[in-house]
């Protein structure tokens, strides 16, 4: 059994990202998956499902009182492709703690023999390796492959070199390690090519370009995956390709961060950031 | 020589003397205490049957629950061990509530160290508070073996252990030589017995996973033993003497798997040693070898029995505390069963001794009501002791109960007519226990030092058993288990009838011959 996690910035499109892809790694190669989403919001298998998960594990152990009480099928429903869900679930926006919260969905579902008979488990992690609880996933015993979904926006790029630096703490003293960077395209300048860079800079690769099509927002909006709502659309087919590089992945590294310094540079020399003078050039040349 | 008499006061007779009782009329005045009249309304309306649907019905309160954390669990269990320490990471007051929670029972210091996290730990994370302290601890007290447990800071920050006492040994800060085994016992879920078993289990596998020795059971290669012994959390050090009598006499090798009857009974000798007694290392992996595990309280040590049925293969007997003759009997033969080793003569004598003993006090026990509080094997065993001798459990409080352990104690009620009037709580406290006393009266309230107030405001006279007892002196040191324990206990309960008897006695009938 496989387990990976998807990470990137929050609505750089994790979710729709990775569940477009698995969809296609369970329907084109037959693989057994379960998709543990660690999102407080319990959205990260809504497109798999057709609907918002009914149950996360934490709001019914909150109504029980304890974890302990529930069982297994409670929490886990089958959806597209015949992949399971579960979502961890969590506090309210603004109260409690979501990383505990993930810690202890986790634990609940791995004493539970939840993996069982799985080829792969793959965790979808709100945001940023923000503190313990969100590193949950990528502990020893745990995933030991990450894909970060980013794109060519500064932010988004930021964040996936912070969260390279949560892998790069846990890759020391355990099995972790950097799958690769997914781009999901926001058509912005020299995208692929930043993208490219920014992955060789970190020791990784970018794993592929997931062009930017608007059949995944309609499909998105019908709570499909493009696999479900049109399967023979062009997009299907790069999520398809995608499914099949991470299946045959070999590519796994400890990753290297670099600084914000660095990070700043990369941008101006792609221009996504422009230096002073070419600025100036650039007010003198709309001045005239 | 003459000398002046030195007179001590204690708790009772200081604060009755003068300057003490003016200090608090004193305070009075800045305390805006409610009339002596508002209080004895209140109290009066605390015993009323209204109040006790209220305590009832309430949800979001705890009060006084009979359960501790599960790193005091945890740090017994790691005390169970030959010259183990038991390190505590999180925050400081934490592991000096175990020491003292511990040290009050036992009457023995209770060695452990903690990582010290204050709130820098909380925001940084708590890896550089246990490096360090995993470095101090070893060079200081030079242990055989570290058992690191959690306290509720680190679990909720979700501080990963392993990554931790990696890196610790990658910094060399510990050898790689030196086994330290870790559990996560937040106590926000669970309770001692929780962080014992989580502790246990993770002593157990992390020596067997090192040795890299292959489990064989019943191969019995190089100690020649067939049967290991898991007493689980274990208030009585008497306990640990009782089975290892019981297994003399059986004359058969074991190992018990944790055993801190030499930490909490060590000798005062002039000489104090970190370390006494405790289960071998080198034994633990070997265990794996034995041909099956027997556990006295299998609601304690769930996990640890799992992994020794899954990963060892070995076939594990999970008992609750054998208190009384039926129990008792029930040890001796799954021993037999075990080992294939017949019931030894002696043992059986001994039954006989006991069971004499029984029908002597019987008539004072007969029909006794008995509420009772405790851990879940603990309240098996003493639910089988009332229905053995004829006493009545009317009030079964268990405060870490689970279901399961629920329709085990309502079964075992069901099998006889005594446990006819019996009801079975889980998860509810000791102020439910003492509506429940109040409203419907019994004659003995059976549990630890906690159950003292409510038994009080009942009136009614507390059998202390169970963890902790802190206001009584030595009862630990006698077992509670086998036929000696079940003489032990029917001892104290008969004698507490018959001190009842003289108290209430109006004169003609304050019998010599009871």
């Amino acid at each position: 059994m496989r387990q990976i996690a998807f990470y990137g910035k929050g609505g750089i499109g994790k979710s729709t990202t990775s569940q477009n892809t698995l969809a296609q790694l369970a329907t084109k190669f037959g693989q057994e998956i379960m998709i543990v989403g660690c999102d407080p919001k319990a959205d990260s298998t809504r497109l798999i499902l057709n609907t918002k998960a009914q149950n996360s594990v934490l709001q019914l152990a909150a109504e029980r009182g304890t974890v302990e009480d529930l069982e297994l099928e409670e929490v886990v429903q089958k959806g597209f492709g015949d992949i399971l869900n579960v979502e961890c679930g969590g506090p309210e926006p603004g109260v409690g703690c979501a990383g505990r919260g993930i810690i202890t969905a986790i634990n609940f579902l791995e004493q539970q023999g939840a993996y069982e008979g799985l080829d792969f488990v793959s965790y979808d992690v709100l945001g940023d390796v923000v503190c313990g609880g969100f590193a949950m996933p990528i502990r020893e015993n745990k995933a030991q492959e990450i894909y970060i979904v980013c794109s060519g926006e500064m932010m988004a790029m930021y964040a996936a070199n912070n969260i390279a630096r949560g892998i790069l703490k846990y890759a020391n003293s355990g099995g972790v390690r950097l799958g690769g960077l997914i781009c999901n395209s926001r058509n912005t300048d020299r995208e692929d090519e930043l993208i490219m860079e920014l992955a060789r800079r970190l020791n990784t690769q970018m794993i592929h370009f997931v062009p930017r099509d608007n059949v995944v927002q309609h499909a998105e909006l019908r709570r499909m995956t493009v696999a479900q709502y049109n399967p023979e659309h062009q997009q299907a087919k790069e999520y398809e390709i995608l499914a099949e590089k991470i299946l045959n992945n070999k590519m796994m590294t400890i990753p290297t961060p670099i600084t914000m310094e660095e990070l700043e540079e990369l941008l101006m020399e792609f221009g996504v950031i422009e230096d002073e003078a070419a600025a100036i050039q650039k007010l003198q040349a709309s001045g005239q | 020589m003459k000398k002046d008499k030195l007179v001590i006061p204690d708790h009772n007779t200081l604060f009755a003397t003068d300057p003490y009782v003016k200090q608090r009329e004193g305070k009075k005045a800045f305390e805006a205490p409610c009339s002596e009249q508002e209080t004895a309304e209140a109290l009066a309306y605390s015993k009323s049957a209204e109040y006790k649907d209220k305590n009832f019905a309430r949800t979001s309160l705890v009060v006084n629950p009979h359960k501790a954390c599960q790193p005091l669990g945890a740090l017994m269990a790691a005390l169970g061990f030959e010259m183990t320490l038991p390190f505590i990471h999180g925050s400081q007051g934490c592991t000096a509530y175990f020491r003292s929670h511990l040290s009050r029972h036992f009457k023995e210091p209770t060695p452990a160290v903690s990582s010290s996290m204050t709130e820098d730990g909380a925001v940084f994370g708590g890896m550089a508070n246990l490096i360090d302290g995993l470095e101090n601890s070893v060079a200081l007290y030079k242990p055989a073996m570290v058992a690191v447990s959690t306290t509720c800071m680190a679990e909720v920050i979700g501080d990963d252990l392993q990554a931790f006492i990696s890196n610790a040994r990658q910094k060399g800060a510990i050898s790689e030589e030196l086994p330290v085994p870790y559990a996560n016992t937040p106590s926000f879920s669970g309770s001692h017995i929780t962080g014992y078993d989580a502790m246990l289990k993770s002593i157990i596998s992390t020596l067997y996973t090192r040795s890299g020795i292959e489990a064989a059971p019943g191969s019995g290669e190089g100690t020649g033993e067939k049967l290991n012994i898991i007493l689980g959390f274990e208030p009585y050090t008497g306990n640990f003497a009782e089975m290892r009598k019981i297994m003399a006499a059986f004359d058969t090798a074991y190992t018990f798997l944790g055993d801190h009857s030499g930490n909490f009974d060590s000798p005062a000798t002039g000489e104090y040693s970190y370390y006494y007694g405790g289960t071998k290392l080198d034994d633990v992996p070997k265990a794996a070898y034995a041909l099956g595990t027997l556990s006295l309280q299998k609601y304690a040590v769930k996990k640890t029995l799992e992994y020794i049925g899954g990963t060892w293969r070995q076939q594990t007997v999970g008992l609750s505390a054998p208190i009384g003759i039926t129990a008792t009997d029930r040890l001796l033969e799954a021993i037999s069963e075990l080992t294939g080793l017949p019931v030894p003569a002696e043992l059986t004598e001994e039954r006989g001794r006991v069971v004499d003993a029984l029908t002597d006090s019987h008539p004072y026990l007969h029909g006794k009501r008995v509420a009772l509080v405790g851990d879940p094997d603990l309240l098996i065993g003493l639910v089988q002791f009332c229905l053995d001798t004829g006493m009545e459990p009317v009030h079964i409080v268990c405060s870490n109960g689970d279901n399961g352990f629920k329709e085990e104690v309502e079964a075992l009620l069901a099998s006889s007519p005594f446990g006819a009037g019996a009801t079975v709580y889980i998860g509810n406290d000791l102020w439910h226990m003492r509506s429940l006393l109040i409203g419907e009266p019994v004659d003995l309230a059976v549990g630890s030092s906690h159950l003292k107030f409510a038994a009080k405001d009942a009136g009614v006279p507390l059998i202390r058993v169970g963890f902790p007892v802190f206001d009584r002196h030595h009862l630990h040191r006698y077992p509670l288990i086998g036929y000696q324990g079940a003489l032990n206990l029917l001892t104290t309960i008969v004698n507490t009838v018959l001190e009842g008897l003289d108290e209430q006695a109006s004169g003609f009938n304050h019998d010599l011959v009871r």
